[in-house]
Parts: structure tokens; sequence; C-alpha cells
């Protein structure tokens, strides 16, 4: 990857359902680097923002705009994981391919790709089996190649560990840092303070759909800026 | 003669026609399997992405697509067969073609009723599957017809279930055929038609024999089905 499509620059953002605005007002830059942890009490917007970056929702007011010469190929320069793998009813291997050539690689481009992205996920072993008879770790961390496989420069991460036991939930974030350490830019929600510890350098915290606080992660968990984040923290904000 | 030994005589009769392979009654089930399976193909051909379109683009006037396709789902054979003869009797739009009383204007009535089955099933399956894959499918990036195909192929063990619906009703069907069709030995005789009449004149044993055929291809057919869901839900 020669060029960057990053920062992702959001202006005004807004998103509006049943005339509640869930998302008011954003403004943020996501630039390549730290891995960003999106905190935030239920409903306050955080796998909405996600979703609006990634394109799968339509912005009420605002604009999120790529720059660096690889705007126009955007899509294709990220990737998202969500709560909930959905895997194709296939093999581990064609899931991975699958996605592959979606984006118009050639065959033996693909094959490399997939055995790359399973060996460093630790499936390679896997790769024949139907990916629905994965255990639910497993999944996460195909749905985890398949997104490294198509070398994506940011990766969205919504809840990745919400529904794994403490290991599988340890090999998710193994992948997740070997992915920050090859290049990818990182953005992930979640509602495990231990794991946001492990995993940010730096926190967004959300509260209704504003961005209330933007901290380097060790300073905003020994001593946030604002009330809302500390009663987050001690587990007193009330909705 | 008592009841009871007319049926025994019947059953005799009916067993020895279908083990010697009489040729009448080879004609009728050959004429039949061709008349369903080509109609049913057709259904599914057309069937199918209908029903999935139907599932994943949103466009207005669906909904009422939808609503008609589910109403024509327990369309009167006879009123099927009625269009069809309309469509194509001599004074007809379609009239020139010379279609009616062939082998043909019966494929086109059993997809005309197999049709809304078929689409109206495969519309419900795919349905939940794309509410289920639509998001991830957009993530990936997938267009508008490649979701199209990829959840045909994400759906094709209850997709199979569709066809065979349509299947059942096609080959139980004698309405329809009988109108457009004519009911004309060695033309356009089928195993329901021939049933209906061979049993109207008093040839038990005809009737019969086509009867136990019929009910056997049913279950053919849907035991190779049952194997190959099950065998394809083993597989990756």
């Amino acid at each position: 990857m020669t060029t960057t499509a990053l920062p992702l620059e959001l202006r005004g953002l807004a998103w509006e359902a049943g005339g509640e605005r869930r998302i008011d007002g954003i403004h943020l830059d996501l630039a390549a680097g730290p891995r960003t942890v999106i905190l935030g009490p239920n409903g306050a917007g955080k796998s909405l923002l996600l979703r609006l970056c990634h394109g799968l929702l339509t912005p009420s007011a605002g604009t999120i705009a790529w720059r660096g010469p690889a705007a126009s190929e955007a899509r294709a320069r990220q990737a998202m994981v969500f709560q909930r793998p959905v895997l194709l009813r296939r093999s581990a291997a064609a899931n991975v391919e699958y996605a592959l050539r979606v984006r118009g690689l050639g065959r033996g481009e693909r094959r490399a790709r997939v055995a790359a992205a399973l060996a460093r996920t630790g499936l390679s072993d896997r790769a024949r089996q139907s990916a629905r008879d994965l255990s639910i770790g497993e999944q996460q961390r195909l749905a985890l190649a398949r997104a490294w496989a198509s070398e994506p420069e940011l990766l969205f991460l919504d809840e990745p560990t919400a529904s794994l036991d403490p290991a599988a939930t340890h090999a998710v974030e193994a992948v997740i840092e070997a992915m920050h350490l090859a290049g990818c830019k990182i953005v992930m929600t979640t509602h495990d303070l231990g794991q946001a510890r492990r995993v940010a350098d730096e926190i967004l915290f959300l509260h209704r759909g504003r961005i209330l606080e933007r901290q380097e992660a060790r300073r905003f968990f020994d001593s946030p800026a604002t009330e809302e984040a500390a009663a987050f923290l001690a587990g007193t904000l009330k909705w | 003669m008592a009841p009871l030994q007319t049926f025994h005589d019947s059953l005799l009769a009916a067993l020895r026609l279908i083990v010697t392979f009489d040729p009448d009654l080879v004609e009728i089930v050959a004429l039949s399997l061709k008349v369903s399976l080509v109609g049913v193909g057709l259904a599914a051909v057309i069937g199918l992405p209908l029903g999935a379109a139907l599932a994943i683009y949103p466009f207005p006037g669906r909904r009422a697509i939808v609503l008609v396709l589910d109403s024509f789902m327990g369309l009167p054979p006879v009123a099927v067969g009625l269009i069809v003869y309309l469509l194509l009797s001599r004074s007809g739009p379609l009239g020139v073609l010379g279609l009616l009383f062939t082998p043909t204007a019966m494929i086109v009535a059993q997809t005309m009723l197999v049709l809304p089955i078929i689409a109206a099933l495969a519309h419900q399956f795919l349905k939940d599957l794309w509410h289920e894959y639509a998001e991830q499918l957009r993530s990936l990036g997938v267009g508008p017809r490649q979701a199209l195909l990829t959840m045909l192929w994400e759906g094709r063990f209850s997709l199979t279930t569709a066809v065979l619906a349509g299947f059942g009703r096609a080959s139980a069907e004698v309405g329809a055929v009988m109108i457009v069709g004519g009911n004309i030995e060695h033309a356009t005789r089928t195993m329901t038609t021939a049933i209906a009449l061979e049993t109207s004149m008093g040839n038990l044993s005809l009737a019969l024999g086509l009867g136990m055929l019929l009910m056997l291809l049913s279950l053919l057919i849907n035991g190779a089905a049952y194997v190959i869901r099950d065998l394809s839900s083993q597989r990756p």
C-alpha cells in the first residue's frame, strides 16, 4: 500500500431515527496509528457511529471524508467485523476467498491471501471445515481473517468479543494486535473496560450521541476529564 | 362381482401393467414427467430470482407484487387453464402459434400455476436470510447482482423445498392440463387426466396403476430431495 486514505474526517455528523437525534454533531479525525476504542453506555451511539463511518448508514447531516490520493478507493481500504460473525454456508477458506473475489482479485492472489490470512489467525487446519461448524471464537477469528485478507487500512470492530469466553477473547485480541502491528488502524467499540485498557491507545467517550471526551487511554482511566466519563467508569452513569 | 374382489382384481391388473411396462402406461408417465419437470424447471428459473429480488431489492410496488404472488399461490388450476386456453385458442392473442391441445400448452399452464408458489416461497425464505446477511455483504462491498446470486446459493437448501412444493403441485394437477391439453390419447394424456378419464370409464386397473406410480413418483422425488438436503447440509 503506497498511498493512504487516512485520516478519516467527520464533520458535523448527525443521524436521526424516529425524530430522535442518535448521533449529534460529531467532529472527529481518525488518523493512522493509535488504536481507538469507543466507550460509552448502552444507547450512546457507538455502533451507529461505526456504521456511519463504514458507510452502512447514511448521515442525516454532516460529512464523512477520506483524505489522500486514494479517497476514491476508500471503500476497498476499510473492513468491519461485527459482534456476531456472519459467515457464508461454505468452508472457512471459501469464506475468505469470497471477500477477495468481490474485490476482483485473481485466482492466484486469492489463494495466497487466503492461506496467509488463515495462518495469521491460527485457522490453517480449519481451512476446509464448514465455517458454521467452527466454535464461536474461531468464527470470529475467521471474520477477522476475512477482513485481514483484503489488507484494509482501517478496521472497524463492533464489540467483537461480546459473546466470547476469556480464552477466545484473548485469541481475538491477539489477532487485533497483530493487525495493528501490521499497520492497520483499529477503531473498536467495547463494553469491557478491562479490554479497553488492554487494547486502546486512545479512548473516545461517547454519551447520548456526542463525543464528550477524547483522551490518551491511560489518562482517561486515571483521570477522566468529564463527570459523565468518571461516572461511567465508576458504574454510576445514569442514562 | 363383490366390491372387494373388484378392487383386488384391479390391483392385480394394475401391478401387471406396471411390471410388464405396458406401452400406454409408459407413454402417459413419460409425458407427465416431461410436462411437470419442464414446467417446474421454467417456473424455478423465473421464480427463484424473482423471489430473491423481491427479498433483497427495495423498490416501489414491491409489497404489492408480494401480495399478488402470495394470493396466487392458491390459484385454482381450472382458472389458470381457462386463462391459458383463452390466450392460446384460435381467436386468442397467441392463437397463431397453434399450441392449444399440445404438451407445450400444458407446460405453459403448469409454469403459470407453479411460478407463484416458487417465487412466493423463495421470497419468504430469502427475506429472513437477507436480514441476517445484508449488513455483512454490504460491508464486503458486494453489488446487487452478486448479492442476489449469493443469496440464491446460501438459501439453496430451503429453495430446494420451494421447488419441490412446486413439483408436488404440478404433478398432482389435473384441471389446467385437462383444459389446455384436451386429454388426447397418445398426445396430451397425463397420469392425472388419465386417472380421471379411466375411472369415469370404469377401467380401474389402468387408473390404479397410474395412481400407484404417481404416489411412488412423489415418494421418490421427496426422498431424493431429503437425501440431497441431508448430504448437502453436511458439506462445507
